[in-house]
């Protein structure tokens, strides 16, 4: 459902993606791995319109998406939820989530808000609070939570892991796993590999803004290849 | 030395004063809170807007009070345009740009506003400006006392739009979270030319409720800015209750100085509370925490 070939972008002189090819198909959670500074948050800033690419082609559900604005991007429901969260920290959560549907599904928005809260109790006890008092965790949860309220057609999720402690992100990759068989496609950018090949059914490896490996979680997991391209060995 | 009804009556008109301040002092918190901008151009705005009832009132016999609805949308208008067109495209997302554009901006409007209309001083004539209400010993102007309540009720208004509505939300979101604002699908620039728009709707609306008590010439926005400023830093840069609450405080003290230090001097209070708010408290009394 989400094609991106040639993908090329960069900023000024540099150019950071040259050349990505990636697909997402429908039911699938895939990992998209790579460590520090390969170009994963580059790729995500043009998925999601913010940053203009120069190269290439993005067809999302057969519509071309390159060079697209953000608002289009979402309006077709392809929702980022974004490395940092960048949650409204003035706002409380309900209201953080509510905006998740200013844009999309706008008049599901009550079922909807009950639904991210079945799926996050803790986030109905935590309604009325300003979102930036929240815990890193809790944060993770309006984040995803707010990019639930736009009932999206594809998930990217932006390092999810990032800055939890190791019991919460267990229970962030259960609450993935979770979300994909309830339907949704979901596209996981992160720098942990080990628990996004466990939930992953394909992956792409990149390094240097190109892709060096892609195939199924389980033949890349059991690649030697990995360690040398993730570790730089 | 004052009987108390003097003193009470002061107070009073320094009240009425300060709700029309604080009116003033919302278009330029909101645009600070939300664009990160200090709008220099918000004086010339209001001018601007004073000319408008003005010219409305002299050649099509609009009465100011008549005047707000249409005022309030056109300046909307104005303000969306110019923030959309003009500062937005200018900038190149540099905010030091936009205090640049802003000033340029203000400099443009006074001189073309000199050169229509000269630097004379006009106002209005309208049967009840002098009208008063009799309350006990005090006497209380009809207008201010309409230009007060109008100052409350917008307030009020403005903050239930940003408390309640989508637009509003979108609006608290951008001040804070540029970044995730466009990942919900909320069109920044669009955001800010509505806040810069909703900026100049209330300049509007506050020269409506000023004219009938008060004048205009090329210049008279930047002494009502100057005082918006200072309520802007007592209130706390960004916070509408700061500017409602300020406004009142500043008016009340502005009349009190103008009372016991003569009325020449009465601008004197709100300088000095400038200063003193800087050098103990520079976030001001509701602003966020740095």
């Amino acid at each position: 459902m989400l094609e991106i070939s040639g993908l090329r972008a960069g900023y000024g002189e540099v150019e950071v993606l040259r050349g990505i090819d990636i697909a997402v198909h429908s039911g699938e959670i895939v990992a998209v791995l790579g460590s520090n500074g390969v170009g994963k948050t580059t790729l995500n800033h043009v998925l999601s319109g913010v940053l203009t690419p120069r190269a290439g082609s993005i067809t999302f559900e057969g519509r071309s998406l390159m060079g697209a604005a953000s608002t289009a991007i979402v309006e077709a429901g392809l929702i980022h939820v974004p490395e940092g969260r960048k949650i409204f920290p003035n706002m409380n959560v309900r209201e953080n989530l509510e905006l998740g549907s200013y844009r999309r599904a706008k008049n599901n928005r009550a079922r909807n808000l009950e639904r991210v809260f079945e799926t996050f109790p803790r986030l109905r006890e935590r309604m009325g609070q300003a979102a930036g008092t929240l815990s890193g965790g809790e944060q993770q949860m309006v984040a995803i939570g707010r990019g639930m309220m736009a009932e999206p057609r594809l998930l990217i999720l932006d390092e999810p892991s990032l800055g939890l402690s190791p019991l919460l992100v267990e229970e962030m990759f259960t609450l993935i796993r979770k979300l994909n068989a309830d339907g949704m496609p979901i596209m996981l950018v992160e720098q942990n590999v080990v628990q996004s090949l466990e939930i992953a059914q394909r992956a792409y490896i990149i390094e240097n803004g190109i892709v060096t490996m892609a195939g199924t979680a389980e033949s890349i997991a059991s690649d030697p290849e990995l360690k040398r391209a993730y570790l730089g060995l | 030395m004052y009987s108390l009804p003097i003193v009470a009556e002061a107070m009073l008109n320094g009240l009425l004063t300060g709700a029309v301040y604080a009116l003033i002092a919302l278009g330029l918190t909101l645009v600070y809170g939300v664009l990160h901008i200090i709008n220099f151009a918000h004086g010339a705005f209001l001018t601007c807007a004073m000319f408008a009832v003005w010219l409305a009132n002299t050649f099509l016999g609009l009465d100011p009070y008549l005047a707000i609805l249409p005022l309030t949308l056109i300046f909307f208008a104005i303000g969306y345009a110019v923030q959309r067109f003009v500062i937005g495209p200018a900038s190149h997302g540099d905010d030091g740009n936009i205090l640049l554009i802003t000033l340029g901006l203000s400099i443009v409007i006074e001189n073309a506003l000199l050169a229509g209309f000269r630097s004379d001083t006009r106002s209005l004539m309208t049967d009840y400006s002098f009208n008063v209400f009799e309350v006990g010993p005090l006497l209380i102007s009809q207008a201010r006392l309409f230009g007060f309540l109008g100052a409350v009720v917008v307030t009020g208004l403005l903050w239930l739009l940003l408390a309640a509505t989508d637009t509003g939300k979108a609006i608290r979101a951008v001040a804070k979270e540029k970044l995730g604002a466009r990942l919900v699908g909320i069109n920044v620039s669009h955001v800010f030319a509505v806040t810069f728009g909703i900026g100049c709707a209330t300049l509007a609306i506050a020269a409506c409720l000023l004219m009938p008590t008060f004048y205009v010439n090329p210049r008279v926005g930047g002494a009502f800015v100057l005082v918006a400023f200072t309520i802007v830093v007592l209130g706390g840069m960004g916070s509408i209750t700061g500017a409602l609450i300020g406004g009142l405080f500043i008016g009340v003290v502005e009349s009190l100085c103008g009372l016991f230090l003569g009325e020449s001097l009465g601008q004197i209070g709100i300088f000095i509370i400038f200063i003193l708010v800087l050098l103990f408290r520079p976030t001001g009394l509701f602003g966020a925490r740095a």
